[in-house]
């Protein structure tokens, strides 16, 4: 509180240009404060406002502007940005990681210590080198570094833009699954037109197609199993689960697609359904195994 | 439900649409309600604050008030309250609603729109002032009364929480009651409630709350 010593103490309207609209929607967007304070009168007295009327005419200028900017931006992305970004995002830690061993393994042989993995092409990347060697290995151990870095980037992107693009499926998956969802259907139209059987299974192609040849069972989900519904039901329960959850994933991808507008009960029911399910493991030893077994037949 | 004493603040009336006597704000329409003479329907069905005043909740509403409204979404409910309150703060996180938002405040010179996390107020609070007369809030996400807890700094002493309590978006196996009495128990942290009603049957689970800062 003390350090805002600025007549402002911190407002939005702290050392802006009252003509420069940019500025002032860049404030309103991106500062933030600890406490709220009389922003009217500080305004007034600073001289950034002629009175009370003129302040809420520029905040409420300045608020429109920033909001329609953000709803603009994230409404620029859509499902085919967000696919690349997914895949790339993919590239980018699988060779990350091959490089990273790659030019680690090459450290250990130069320097005395080595550390392993991302962290340690980070480590190694950071020494000076000596020699022709030790230049190829440390620029090498950069490169993984940066390839890192950009899955980073990468993984931010998706989180900012798969809310806007998917709202719903988004909300229900988390933004990485939505995205995977959406790009391993090609689209989130195409997502929107599968049966909830396919999305269930969507990412566990191999398994399904070993399975149609006869040699294996079917697999009870694919790449959903990474969300904890999923993943943190008991194995005995999991099919039911992931056929659950893929029924309203599928629910939230059609309602993305066909109106994408948040429907807080498609959310709810979900909630609900998975508790059910989660409920039959705290049943008595005889009738939870029965109605585990009965969950999985179901599924297969 | 139509007494003649019914303390409605300045700008909230009872008009008659279709020969029904409803709520109504003057204003321009935002999602489709009836008008009559430049005053819109206000639908208790679509909004937990309508429901609140229809119910007779003793809102201590005024009209005027210097408000932030937490959970704006798509502008239905604070097109109203923008109508009868003072500059009104709308926050909301989602843009897709947002979007709707912004046109609602295109005709409303009070009604100032924020894309925020209204879990979050260190992320608005160089623009909303304190000492405000009215928080109103409806938020669907879990821990709905730590957001007012965490809101309540805005507020000025004597000034008010309508808030809105959904029990589905905090635990769905459990019964309301027992979300609403947790909700109530957080909410003393920082707030002395001064009246509690079911929103039914405008808004089923739904616990409409008024309280003052302590």
């Amino acid at each position: 509180m003390s350090e805002d010593t600025d007549a402002t103490n911190g407002g939005w309207f702290g050392g802006l240009d009252p003509e420069d609209d940019d500025a002032a929607a860049d404030a309103i967007a991106g500062g933030r404060a600890e406490v709220p304070r009389d922003w009217p009168r500080l305004a007034i007295d600073s001289g950034f406002a002629a009175d009370a009327d003129d302040y809420y005419d520029r905040l409420r200028a300045a608020a429109t502007r920033a909001t329609r900017r953000t709803v603009r931006e994230r409404e620029g992305a859509d499902d085919r940005q967000l696919i690349h970004a997914v895949r790339a995002m993919d590239d980018c830690e699988r060779t990350a990681n091959e490089v990273a061993e790659r030019a680690t393994e090459w450290a250990g042989a130069i320097f005395e210590t080595a550390p392993t993995g991302i962290a340690g092409a980070r480590e190694v990347a950071d020494r000076e080198p000596s020699g022709a060697a030790e230049n190829r290995a440390v620029s090498l151990a950069a490169r993984a570094a940066d390839l890192a870095d950009e899955c980073d980037e990468l993984a931010g992107y998706i989180e900012r833009t798969a809310p806007a693009v998917a709202p719903n499926l988004s909300a229900m998956a988390g933004p990485e699954l939505a995205a995977r969802l959406i790009a391993l259907a090609g689209g989130l139209e195409s997502l929107a037109k599968k049966p909830s059987g396919t999305v269930q299974v969507l990412g566990a192609e191999d398994a399904l197609f070993a399975h149609l040849a006869g040699r294996a069972p079917s697999p009870k989900h694919g790449v959903i199993f990474t969300h904890e519904f999923v993943r943190n039901t008991r194995p005995a329960d999991r099919g039911s689960a992931a056929r659950a959850f893929a029924g309203k994933l599928t629910l939230a991808a059609r309602v993305d697609h066909y109106s994408g507008e948040f429907r807080e009960e498609i959310h709810d029911d979900l909630r609900e359904r998975i508790a059910t399910i989660r409920a039959r493991a705290e049943g008595t030893g005889e009738e939870d195994g029965g109605r585990g077994a009965v969950g999985v037949n179901g599924d297969e | 439900m139509s007494e003649p004493e019914e303390p409605l603040p300045a700008g909230i009336e009872r008009r008659s649409f279709e020969g029904r006597s409803r709520l109504a704000t003057r204003g321009e329409p935002v999602y489709g309600e009836p008008t009559a003479d430049g005053w819109r329907a206000w639908d208790p069905n679509r909004s937990k604050l309508g429901a609140m005043i229809e119910l007779g909740m003793d809102h201590g509403l005024v009209g005027g008030e210097t408000t932030l409204y937490l959970g704006a979404a798509a502008g239905t409910t604070v097109s109203h309250v923008a109508d009868f309150a003072g500059p009104t703060y709308a926050v909301e996180f989602a843009p897709r609603p947002a979007r709707d938002l912004l046109a609602a405040a295109e005709s409303r010179e009070r009604l100032i729109p924020l894309l925020k996390d209204a879990r979050r107020p260190e992320t608005y609070a160089h623009v909303v002032e304190c000492g405000l007369d009215l928080i109103v809030q409806d938020v669907a996400t879990r821990g709905q009364a730590t957001v007012a807890v965490r809101n309540a700094g805005f507020l000025a002493p004597d000034g008010r929480l309508l808030l809105a309590v959904k029990a589905r978006s905090e635990d769905v196996t459990e019964k309301p009651e027992a979300v609403f009495e947790r909700a109530l128990d957080r909410l003393q942290d920082r707030y002395e409630i001064l009246g509690t009603e079911r929103l039914d049957p405008y808004h089923e689970d739904h616990l409409g709350v008024i309280a003052t800062p302590r």
